[in-house]
């Protein structure tokens, strides 16, 4: 949020009525979520009804708009949204727009590849926490030079798949005769790059198509910033920055210092500088290696890098599993909201069908690990009750290395959640990394203790093993 | 494509078009349908607040000369340097000392202040064997029985200093007595010249029992104790830092007003502040890491921005990360544990790495030796590479 935002001056350029269109009880409250960004402005419908709020509607939009633009590419349902940053640092409010993973595929790759390579890319997809995790782009590379492989590529990739496009050559003529064609050009693909030399030729074809623009300048943010604004002043308003690919070595230390420098100038509403920021971890492949795995390693690891400090837009190469596992599931966690409470009630949860025989199980009040163990249980249909104890939202090693995870504790929340009224036996299934409290509840409690597995997507197993036989 | 998508593709087109020649848009004559462009709507919102704005456009014949300021922020904090270990000449007898700390911005922020000390890491042993992930395990399979032998592996496989964890003193594990396990830090003080660190069983009865005794046997060696905390007698862990000269870790369960009050507990009973680290917990990327970041960057900046209380190098035992299923459960899917594994940690301590942490526990060698180069490259320290300009081709 601007700095000049505040909750009355938003307030004030409302209607005022308390119509509840908007879904809000009445306007102040409308206010306050426009200012926390759960609300848009397109929510209030009566401004863009007639002409009385249009003064009022651009000095709204004006006042929230957040200092990093905002950008779509694509269209329909696989659209693409990037930027709309308006802080340096998450807990400051949150990180809005998740980095945008795109995978490349070249004009002199055979159609077999290139097809696989996009069917993958789109169908990429990993549970986490009840979310879907997802690959969300294709950049097409012109490695040819040829404008009509280049084209032909862009179209084949266009019928494959659905995924939003970026088109990269720093050619224009290349570059057209993709947009040229109208299953690409009506994608509104991004255009990467406008550089120094061919900024004018390559301005002209966002305009004409009405295309995102990517901004380019190896290590050099006095022309990055040139080219902006030359780009600026021809009209277009749909721009990405990327300050080169200098990922080997000591030119890591440049990235970072770039890419933080850059976002600090456009929270601080630097002109030219308001603009999201793209980076291209696939770069390391070529640099020479003959070892695959390694350079998928090194990729996986500079992908992090650039999810932690501010990258918009990444494109990637590897198609690896291992190696695209943690860079997709990093950038799930900080673009998480961070006033998520760290911690779930602690108390007794049931799962599908109880009856006084259903098993018990032991976990903590650590929203992650309750989750995961929630989520395990959900997926193996399992009828069961769960107790949750209060470890002040820590997991269950840490937990018990700390102190937070007792028996005293676990005593008190199993009396407080009246469990033994509800099963006829006395045993409970604790966490295998609980192991060594096992003595120590049994003491408090007077219940028999089964250690589980070290891991809850095993419990299914654990129990139908030992827990039926008795 | 399908004919719905054609349609409202076209209908965003004669919309863009519209708003082409914005100067002569009457809005009122638009009726936006929200349901229908709650994508779009907001940048074509701005769009019509930029173009009433803005003047006429030029005709844009040559390259606009710009330059970029550098945007610089001045902290008054700065964080307070540990050293780990001591030499012959300091009272020790450390071949080689660690010093972390010192930063005057947040981390690698290199174009407002380079910082001397690289982060520093330690490699995690025991006194017992333990279950260790598999792929951490065959590293260390033929020394696990011998804490000294364990600590030589892992000097020689990069490890600043190594992380020697008490835990066969736990009462429910074999309940070694303190002075029994202290002759295991002799062991590894004479085993190898690196600075040490030195944890209990996180049992809060016993554990101050065990890191005095540890304190005392390795007097003057300037070792890190792990951990004082508010469950256990900080007061004891103190006391025997000082009298021996040794650093402290004040370890709090991710939650930064809690850190403060620990660390002026500490500071109350005497300690100072060039023997403090902080560990603000460590979860595992996947597992709640998003917690550590935002926990980890309010105490950085804290500090920096003059919070004395919070002005302490950070301690990220990142080994945790071997906790996630991701790194060590076997699954096709999932692709190769081999790398899996090591990479998990690798991303954990990177991204504590950027949120502040300046000393790390580490299990996997590779881990170890991978950030090691990474940090080089981050702080500029080793060549630069060759230049990538023209990726776009030469991927092929």
């Amino acid at each position: 949020m601007s700095e000049k935002a505040s909750l009355l001056s938003i307030y004030k350029l409302l209607p005022q009525t308390n119509c509840g269109e908007c879904g809000e009880a009445n306007c102040m409250a409308y206010a306050s979520k426009l200012l926390e960004r759960q609300k848009n402005p397109e929510d209030c419908k009566p401004m863009f009804k007639g002409t009385k709020y249009k003064k009022n509607l651009i000095k709204l939009i004006e006042l929230i708009s957040p200092p990093i633009r905002e950008i779509l590419i694509g269209i329909g349902e696989t659209t693409v949204k990037i930027g709309g940053k308006e802080v340096l640092y998450r807990h400051q409010l949150t990180f809005h727009n998740p980095t945008v993973i795109a995978i490349d595929v070249s004009d002199t790759m055979n159609a077999e590849e290139i097809r696989s390579r996009c069917i993958f890319t789109e169908k990429f997809s990993i549970i986490k926490m009840g979310e879907e995790l997802k690959l969300n782009m294709i950049a097409i590379r012109s490695a040819s030079g040829d404008p009509e492989r280049f084209a032909s590529c862009a179209k084949l990739v266009s019928e494959i798949c659905r995924l939003p496009l970026i088109l990269c050559s720093l050619d224009s003529n290349v570059l057209k005769a993709a947009l040229e064609i109208e299953s690409v050009s009506v994608q509104r693909p991004l255009l990467y790059a406008a550089n120094k030399d061919n900024w004018m030729e390559l301005g002209e074809l966002a305009k004409r198509y009405n295309c995102p623009i990517v901004a380019s300048s190896h290590n050099n943010l006095d022309m990055l910033i040139s080219i902006v604004s030359t780009l600026e002043s021809m009209g277009i308003r749909d721009i990405v920055l990327d300050p080169g690919a200098l990922l080997e070595g000591g030119q890591i230390k440049d990235t970072i210092n770039n890419l933080v420098m850059l976002r600090r100038a456009g929270l601080n509403k630097v002109k030219s500088t308001r603009y999201p920021l793209l980076c291209i971890p696939a770069a390391v492949w070529a640099i020479e290696n003959n070892d695959k795995a390694l350079t998928s390693y090194r990729e996986s690891i500079i992908a992090s890098l650039l999810i932690n400090k501010f990258a918009d837009i990444i494109i990637m190469h590897t198609l690896d599993m291992w190696a695209l596992l943690p860079v997709i599931t990093l950038k799930y966690g900080i673009y998480t909201d961070p006033r998520k409470p760290v911690s779930v009630d602690a108390g007794l949860t049931q799962f599908g069908i109880v009856d006084e025989k259903s098993p018990v199980l032991l976990t903590t009040n650590f929203a992650l690990t309750y989750y995961t163990v929630a989520n395990d249980i959900e997926a193996s249909k399992l009828n069961c009750f769960l107790i949750t104890a209060d470890t002040g939202g820590l997991a269950v090693e840490v937990g018990v290395a700390g102190g937070q995870l007792t028996a005293a504790g676990i005593n008190e929340i199993m009396k407080s959640s009246d469990v033994t009224s509800k099963v006829k036996h006395k045993r409970i299934v604790i966490p295998g990394r609980a192991a060594r409290l096992k003595g120590e509840i049994e003491d408090v409690t007077g219940w028999e203790v089964m250690i589980g597995p070290q891991d809850s997507s095993e419990i299914k197993t654990f129990l139908t093993k030992h827990w039926e036989e008795k | 494509m399908g004919e719905t998508e054609s349609d409202s593709f076209g209908y965003i087109k004669n919309l863009m078009k519209a708003f082409e020649n914005i100067n002569e848009l009457e809005i009122e004559n638009v009726t936006i349908q929200a349901e229908e462009l709650s994508f779009l709507i907001q940048p074509i919102m701005t769009t019509v607040a930029e173009g009433l704005a803005s003047s006429k456009l030029l005709d844009v014949k040559r390259l606009i000369d710009s330059k970029f300021t550098i945007p610089l922020e001045k902290f008054s904090g700065q964080i307070s340097e540990v050293q780990i270990g001591s030499t012959k000449s300091e009272g020790g007898s450390r071949g080689r000392i660690v010093k972390i700390g010192g930063a005057k911005t947040m981390p690698f922020y290199s174009f407002e202040f380079e910082n001397q000390n690289r982060p520093a890491f330690a490699m995690d042993i025991f006194d017992v064997p333990l279950k260790l992930a598999k792929m951490v395990r065959v590293h260390y399979e033929d020394v696990v029985e011998d804490p000294a032998e364990w600590a030589k592996r892992c000097v020689e496989l990069g490890a600043d200093v190594v992380s020697l964890n008490l835990i066969s003193t736990d009462p429910l594990l074999n309940d070694t007595s303190p002075k029994e396990a202290a002759k295991v830090v002799e062991k590894v003080l004479q085993a190898v010249d690196s600075p040490i660190i030195i944890g209990g069983s996180g049992n809060k009865k016993k554990d101050p029992f065990v890191l005095e005794a540890a304190a005392e046997v390795a007097a003057g060696e300037r070792i890190i104790l792990n951990s004082a905390n508010t469950d256990n007698d900080y007061k004891r862990i103190v006391k025997a830092a000082i009298k021996h000269n040794h650093s402290v870790i004040a370890f709090t369960p991710m939650d930064i007003n809690n850190q403060k009050k620990l660390n002026r507990m500490l500071l109350n009973e005497g300690l100072t502040k060039d023997h403090l680290i902080i560990d603000p917990t460590t979860a595992a990327l996947g597992y709640g890491l998003d917690y550590s970041i935002s926990t980890m960057e309010r105490i950085r900046l804290s500090g920096l921005l003059g919070d004395e209380d919070l002005q302490m190098p950070i301690l990220s035992p990142a080994s945790n990360a071997w906790g996630a299923r991701e790194a060590w459960m076997k699954n096709d899917e999932l692709g190769a544990l081999e790398y899996r594994g090591p990479l998990w940690e690798t991303i954990t301590a990177l991204t504590m790495a950027l949120s502040g942490a300046d000393l790390f526990m580490l299990s996997h060698p590779a881990s170890v030796r991978v950030l090691k180069s990474l940090i080089d490259d981050i702080r500029g320290i080793t060549a630069k590479g060759k230049d990538v300009d023209d990726w776009i081709t030469c991927l092929g």
